[in-house]
């Protein structure tokens, strides 16, 4: 068998001089799969030294040290000396709906529609699962990612994706988990350029729109509950799931008084709310706590927002939800590096407070848990899917953080990307070994 | 106290638009002639700030000071105004006025906004010069127009002349000194043209040059060189009036409206360059900088428009006020008071003051914060005159001066002073009339009726509106005093419930009087509560003196000045010291590679040793153990610390400077100190193909701008390629050449084929000038091209902006035609395709770790790009671009590991030596070597860790970040922070004018390349409208 998978890794080797569009999705595996001798981690903060995973069509059944590989035509990967992790998740993500960043060119844009109120726009319809930016995750150990939409007061709901995919439909790992919600900003800005009016006064402006979308809540509640409507309203059908709780209602927010507001909505409408973004959200930790309020950090390596801020206060937020009990995840929102960095996010809250292990939680299992997938994904455990990485050594280090295996439900997916096939096509050029 | 005389006259001066004929206009109706003969007697007259005469005489005649003394006759032929217990004062002089001249309005279209179209000449028609901005013909005297609506105001605060201009533009051409007297502009003008202005703000200019700090800055530099050169009459350049009238103004006073204490120093810096002192209208700030500030030896106006206090009652609303901003309300007050103690000479303008009224409570704060009365009056009268060159006209009472006087009840600068009448020319203007006596006192009041009754009250007059009617009971009065009417009213009995009334508000019957005061006598009718005619006189039994009587104020407490002004400064900048690193892992750098268990000493800011077991009494020990010591890291390219970035507005800008405007208090700076960064190359941004003038600086926090400079250092220039030279990605598309890649290379020609003419032109002017006899040839400085033709000669590097590979290619081939090379690509995201070609050129290459996709031009990006290129051979930066990154750069570098399988040293080396190698400055950063500039980092870790934290990093020998300090000053911040806040919150509405809660933004400036993250308080550059986004 393991020359089998030698001949494998030969062949996708070799293919890679070929062509540059040659980087396949995998196949659905059939049967059983070991991953052997690695040092598991299984996201929830327990590390297995020389443990084993064993892998049943794609579904993980049993995670331990004392786990015999049958001699059967099963395939096995020897991790001696490397480190396993759960498959990475980006939580909030333009994913597949930007293929170049910024704003640069229109055309490649995908996930801002027109209009303030559009809860019924779904993100995954617009998934790219060709965008050439979704290899390089693959290749950093990012495995699933969660893509929303922007623009507007409720730009729609977000999907999960796994990123190994043919079209959005095979990538499509639970649908519609949440429907989002971009609160007005509510601070006083200096007005008058960049398209701002220039009077008025934007925080009442912001808390009149708040109580707008409180009143479409309300009718919407309204319209759930009667079934005497003649004329169907997608807008309100669209947020039925909020109601249910079995979506998630995602803020976008950073301040203070907006995330106190964000807390109104679960209050009122039993909403289960998630903060996005949320940077300072470390200054009323205690009340999320209290309110059990979930949070997913934006990006991390960012500046302290104020002078005065201590010099490494995006660094160390994490810890300091971590200290108040809040429930978080870690995102990589960086448009110039095209969110690659998800680990290394991660990595720096180690440095500045987290222990690794609680690190890797905010990317894997604190993140499936945020996101609604927790069954299905977010730690080695048996029961979930098989989405799996395999790193040279620590993941969250750009030092050691080399990714040799990745696997989604048990398929063992291409590490190559557009990036290394220009890599390779230009260490021939120079004849680099 | 009482003028017996008073009424008697002044009746006659209620309607003071006398008839000032002037000779030559014809007369309609009858002649009335009047001399304006006065004698001011008994009077307190203040000459000027050494002189006070008591008991003294003020003799005027036609609008001018005849005598001013204590034994003088009056003579028969002058009224005569008795000022006794009244002080004299000359009328006070602001030097940087507008009044009677309008800011004309800004036209349609051109650069003006962000969304409008390019405009690249003047629109101004005439015969006037090609940028929009230089004014310098604007002739101040022929704009202004007296505007008695604008005069009261200043008259009543004490102003009798003004020197006023057109504040519009960076030339603003003259300012004319004019009195503020109710007369024909032709006779209020004391000197037609009296100075000339400046500015770095292009005002309503709605052409797109300059639209940076530093482009005025170039824009103002040029014209100076293209004045000289016009005077040898160019046959090319026609008439250009906006020279001519440059040349004219330059022997007046010039003066500099700068706008903070930076740009102080920066218009000082271009007036050194051409032998011009100017008098700089200041910022408020400059109290943060003092000594920077008295070095400029510039004479300075400064306002009184001190900054209210953010509102910070909510915490909520505080959360987002810096300590800057709050620290900059309390101290602003001590700016004056700070001008004096440092000995430079300043003036003080009521310009700015959102309401004139704010002149009087603000100068007396400044008082109380320090600034003496004598100099607060100097500043007022005597110094501005004499920078004007007009103080044998105004700005003191002396024989021969214009009549320009107030009359006060008492010192000037006392809190309860009243101005009562400000005479300028000659002419009298009432201020505050009522005060004029002082009515407090004890009446005796007797009511007369038709019936022939009368009825006494003792009246008690407390001042010109309150009153007390004393008969059987004490009775509230209402009093209305004028000056010269009264009016007065009272009820019967004591104010009481009315039946029926509800809120007992309602008065019962109240008598109504009416009169006039003629002196101690008062008198009048009314009627009484029945309203029968009544007929009264009240004489004074007793007059009350006010006294003023200040209170003794609380000492001030305040916060102190430390540099930079604001979050992390400190009272005391870094100093250097000798150091000794012990038992630390060494990354030199250099062959001997890592060096366990060493240290290193650091001596006058050089390494000095690198060894096992160094001891020296002077140093101060580290403890390296366990702990990584790197040299520092630079970063190649930066944006940090400057004002702006980007002069966008033409193809070539090559004659702007960063170095005209570094910003030393940038937090970034010290942000990026904590990362371990120790040198960043500031570079123009990248909205044109051939940009500014780049500065290399250190990051010496807490220093100036000029400390920041990497001294020795060799000049860069930043060029540019691609999409945003192209301007790609403007929403209103493009109308600047090139709009191609091809258009682009023709840039390049086109500057360095003028570069090399003009080099030509130069060195046969020179020849042709050594030969006898031969006429002059005089060849147009150029500024733009002296920087080319540096480059060509080597004196000046490039590092180019460039992502894909053609423009890679032709940039190097256009180069080589011209005999130099380009020294680095920066970015240069596709630099592993044409790693070959760069090696052969000799170009360096500073590049991104993992950026990609983040534009067209960047879809062929990959992280392996340091690796190829540096296994091709080339030296190979890894840089930022990006302020946050930036404190990251030594994990960047580590991403070459990750993805290339590059060694770690080699990693390291791409954010330290090999920089200093492309900057030209390996000789003195960049590795840990016996005699280069102690630039060191301590690291906790690995430092191409992500683990890894600078616990101190070191510039010259000098800890400008050092963890545990960092810890204090934390606390020390949430400490001032608190304390401003309970201070405004304590002091209220006063403080805060009660408007609403402002964030303190932060402008975030960047080369306009790609989208950074933005945080919370940021906000876009102005000057970035035109940048290639």
């Amino acid at each position: 068998m393991k020359q089998a998978i030698l001949l494998f890794l030969f062949i996708l080797n070799s293919a890679i001089l070929l062509a540059q569009d040659d980087v396949y999705p995998a196949k659905e595996y059939k049967g059983l799969l070991f991953i052997k001798n690695g040092t598991i981690h299984i996201g929830n903060g327990q590390v297995i030294e020389n443990g084993t995973i064993q892998v049943n069509n794609g579904k993980i059944e049993k995670v331990g040290t004392d786990i015999a590989i049958p001699a059967d035509d099963v395939k096995v990967i020897d991790a001696k000396g490397k480190q396993v992790y759960p498959g990475l998740i980006l939580t909030s993500t333009q994913l597949g709906l930007k293929e170049i960043g910024g704003n640069a060119v229109r055309g490649s844009n995908d996930y801002n529609e027109l209009g303030d109120y559009n809860p019924n726009i779904r993100s995954i319809v617009a998934y790219n699962a060709d965008s050439k930016i979704i290899g390089t995750l693959r290749a950093n150990g990012i495995l699933l990612a969660d893509t929303y939409p922007q623009g507007g007061l409720l730009p729609g709901s977000s999907s999960v994706v796994q990123l190994d995919a043919w079209n959005y439909e095979d990538a499509a790992y639970k649908m519609d988990i949440a429907i989002h919600f971009n609160m007005p900003e509510l601070m006083n800005r200096p007005r008058g350029f960049f398209g701002r009016p220039a009077t008025g006064d934007p925080v009442k402006e912001g808390l009149d729109k708040i109580e707008e979308v409180k009143n479409f809540f309300r009718q919407a509640k309204a319209y759930l509950q009667e079934g005497l409507h003649t004329e169907t309203n997608l807008k309100f059908e669209a947020v039925r799931g909020l109601f249910e709780r079995k979506q998630k209602f995602f803020v976008h927010c950073d301040i203070v008084r907006q995330m106190l507001l964000a807390i109104d909505f679960a209050k009122e409408f039993g909403f289960d709310v998630v903060l996005v973004g949320a940077s300072e959200s470390y200054r009323i930790a205690d009340l999320l706590k209290k309110n059990n309020i979930s949070v997913i950090l934006g990006q991390e390596h960012s500046l302290p927002t104020l002078a005065d801020d201590d010099v490494d206060q995006p660094y160390k937020t994490p810890f300091m939800l971590k200290q108040a009990g809040v429930s978080f995840a870690l995102n990589d929102e960086d448009e110039s590096t095209r969110y690659r960095n998800l680990a290394f996010n991660a990595g720096t809250a180690v440095a500045y407070g987290l222990t690794k292990e609680e690190a890797l939680a905010a990317i894997t299992l604190n993140a499936a848990k945020i996101l609604g997938i927790d069954d299905r994904t977010g730690s080695i455990e048996a029961g979930k899917d098989a989405n799996i990485v395999i790193s040279e050594g620590d993941i969250l280090d750009m030092r050691t953080s080399i990714i040799t295996a990745a696997f989604i439900q048990g398929r063992q997916v291409s590490l190559e990307n557009k990036q290394t096939q220009l890599y390779q096509r230009y260490k021939y050029k120079y004849s680099l070994k | 106290m009482r003028n017996l005389k008073l009424t008697t006259w002044i009746g006659f001066f209620l309607f003071p638009i006398l008839v000032h004929s002037q000779i030559t206009f014809p007369v309609n109706g009858v002649a009335d002639p009047r001399e304006g003969y006065f004698a001011f007697t008994n009077a307190t007259i203040v000459k000027d700030a050494q002189t006070t005469l008591k008991n003294a005489t003020l003799i005027i005649y036609k609008g001018k000071i005849v005598s001013a003394g204590t034994n003088i006759i009056v003579p028969k032929e002058a009224v005569v105004v008795n000022c006794s217990g009244k002080f004299i004062y000359p009328s006070l002089i602001d030097i940087y006025s507008d009044y009677g001249i309008a800011i004309p309005q800004r036209q349609q279209g051109g650069g003006g906004g962000f969304f409008g179209p390019q405009q690249f000449l003047s629109n101004t028609k005439g015969a006037y010069g090609w940028n929009q901005a230089i004014r310098s013909e604007v002739n101040g005297a022929s704009l202004f127009v007296s505007d008695e609506a604008k005069a009261k105001p200043l008259r009543d605060i004490g102003f009798g002349s003004v020197l006023t201009h057109q504040k519009d533009g960076i030339a603003r051409g003259t300012g004319t000194f004019v009195a503020l007297a109710g007369k024909k502009e032709n006779l209020v003008i004391i000197k037609e043209k009296a100075s000339a202005n400046y500015s770095f703000s292009k005002g309503i200019s709605t052409q797109s040059y300059p639209s940076s700090i530093m482009g005025s800055v170039a824009l103002l530099r040029q014209t100076y060189l293209d004045a000289q050169w016009y005077k040898s009459k160019p046959a090319g350049e026609g008439v250009n009036m906006s020279l001519q009238a440059w040349i004219d103004n330059q022997n007046l006073p010039q003066i500099f409206e700068s706008g903070d204490k930076w740009s102080d120093i920066r218009a000082d810096r271009v007036g050194d360059e051409f032998g011009v002192q100017y008098i700089i209208k200041g910022g408020g700030d400059e109290y943060q900088r003092i000594n920077d500030i008295a070095a400029t030896k510039a004479p300075y106006i400064l306002s009184l428009n001190f900054p209210q206090a953010p509102e910070v009652e909510d915490p909520n609303d505080a959360r987002f006020v810096s300590l800057e901003d709050m620290k900059n309300w309390e101290l602003a007050p001590t700016n004056p008071a700070a001008f004096e103690k440092a000995n430079i000479p300043f003036c003080l303008t009521a310009a700015d003051l959102k309401d004139l009224k704010q002149f009087w409570t603000n100068l007396h704060k400044a008082i109380e914060y320090g600034l003496s009365e004598n100099k607060a009056f100097e500043a007022l009268t005597k110094t501005p005159a004499m920078l004007l060159g007009v103080y044998d006209k105004v700005g003191s009472i002396d024989e021969g001066k214009l009549a320009n006087f107030l009359i006060t009840n008492g010192p000037l600068f006392g809190e309860k002073t009243t101005i009562l009448q400000n005479w300028v020319q000659g002419d009298e203007y009432d201020v505050k009339q009522d005060a004029w006596i002082n009515i407090a006192g004890t009446y005796n009041l007797t009511l007369n009726n038709a019936g022939g009754t009368s009825s006494g009250y003792t009246l008690e007059i407390k001042n010109a509106s309150e009153a007390n009617v004393i008969g059987k009971d004490t009775l509230k009065g209402k009093l209305n005093y004028d000056g010269n009417l009264i009016k007065l009213s009272f009820p019967l009995t004591a104010t009481k419930k009315t039946e029926g009334g509800k809120g007992g508000k309602a008065e019962g019957p109240v008598i109504r009087l009416s009169g006039v005061n003629n002196g101690a006598l008062w008198q009048g009718t009314g009627s009484d509560t029945s309203g029968n005619a009544v007929s009264w006189t009240a004489t004074l039994i007793k007059s009350n003196e006010t006294t003023d009587s200040v209170q003794k104020k609380k000492p001030l407490q305040l916060g102190k000045i430390v540099y930079p002004f604001g979050a992390y400064g400190s009272e005391e900048i870094a100093k250097q010291e000798n150091l000794l690193i012990k038992n630390a892992t060494v990354w030199t750098n250099e062959k001997e590679g890592r060096l366990e268990n060493t240290d290193v000493l650091v001596k006058g800011g050089k390494i000095v040793q690198v060894g096992k077991n160094l001891a020296d009494a002077s140093a101060k020990t580290i403890d390296g153990t366990g702990k990584f010591l790197t040299p520092g890291i630079i970063d190649e390219h930066s944006h940090i610390a400057a004002f702006s970035i980007n002069e966008g507005a033409q193809s070539v800008t090559s004659e702007v400077r960063i170095q005209d405007n570094l910003n030393p208090e940038d937090i970034n700076i010290y942000r990026c100190l904590s990362g371990g960064v120790t040198s960043s190359h500031i570079l123009h941004g990248s909205a044109n193909t051939i940009g500014g003038q780049t500065q290399l600086i250190k990051l010496r926090w807490g220093v100036d701008d000029e400390g920041l400079k990497f001294k020795g250092a060799a000049p860069f220039i930043k060029f540019a390629l691609g999409e945003n030279v192209k301007r790609t990605a403007l929403p209103m598309g493009n109308s600047r050449f090139p709009d191609t890649r091809m258009g682009v290379e023709e840039v390049l020609m086109d500057a360095f084929t003028r570069a090399s003419d003009y080099q030509k032109k130069i060195k046969e002017a020179e020849e042709n000038n050594k030969k006898k006899g031969a006429t002059p040839t005089v060849v147009r400085r150029d500024l733009e091209l002296d920087a080319l033709v540096e480059i060509m000669n080597k004196k000046r590097f490039i590092t180019c902006h460039s992502y894909v590979q053609p423009e890679i290619i032709y940039t190097m081939r256009v180069a080589e035609k011209f005999g130099f090379k380009v020294n680095t690509f920066t970015h240069i995201l596709e630099g592993y395709k044409v790693a070959d070609k760069m090696k052969a050129h000799g170009a360096n290459a500073s590049t991104f770790s993992d950026w990609w996709a983040y534009k067209l031009e960047v879809q062929d990006a990959i992280p392996q790009n340091a690796t190829i290129m540096q296994r091709v051979g080339l030296n190979v930066c890894i840089n930022s671009d990006d302020a946050e990154m930036a404190r990251r750069l030594n994990q960047e570098a580590a991403k070459s590991v990750k993805y290339g399988g590059m060694s770690e040293d080699d990693a390291f080396k791409m954010v330290t030596l090999n920089p200093a190698k492309a900057l030209h400055v390996d000789d003195k950063v960049g590795s840990i070597k016996v005699g280069k500039d102690a630039d060191l980092v301590l690291w906790s870790n690995n430092p191409l860790s992500i683990y890894a934290k600078a616990l101190y990093t070191i510039v010259d020998g000098t800890i400008y970040f050092d963890w545990e300090k960092d810890k204090e000053m934390r606390k020390q911040i949430a400490e001032e922070r608190n304390r401003l806040v309970k201070k405004i919150i304590s002091e209220g509405k006063s403080a805060t004018g009660g408007g609403p809660a402002r964030p303190s933004m932060h402008v975030l400036l960047t080369c306009g390349d790609h989208d950074h993250k933005r945080g919370l308080l940021e906000t876009e550059s102005g000057d970035e409208t035109n940048s290639g986004n």
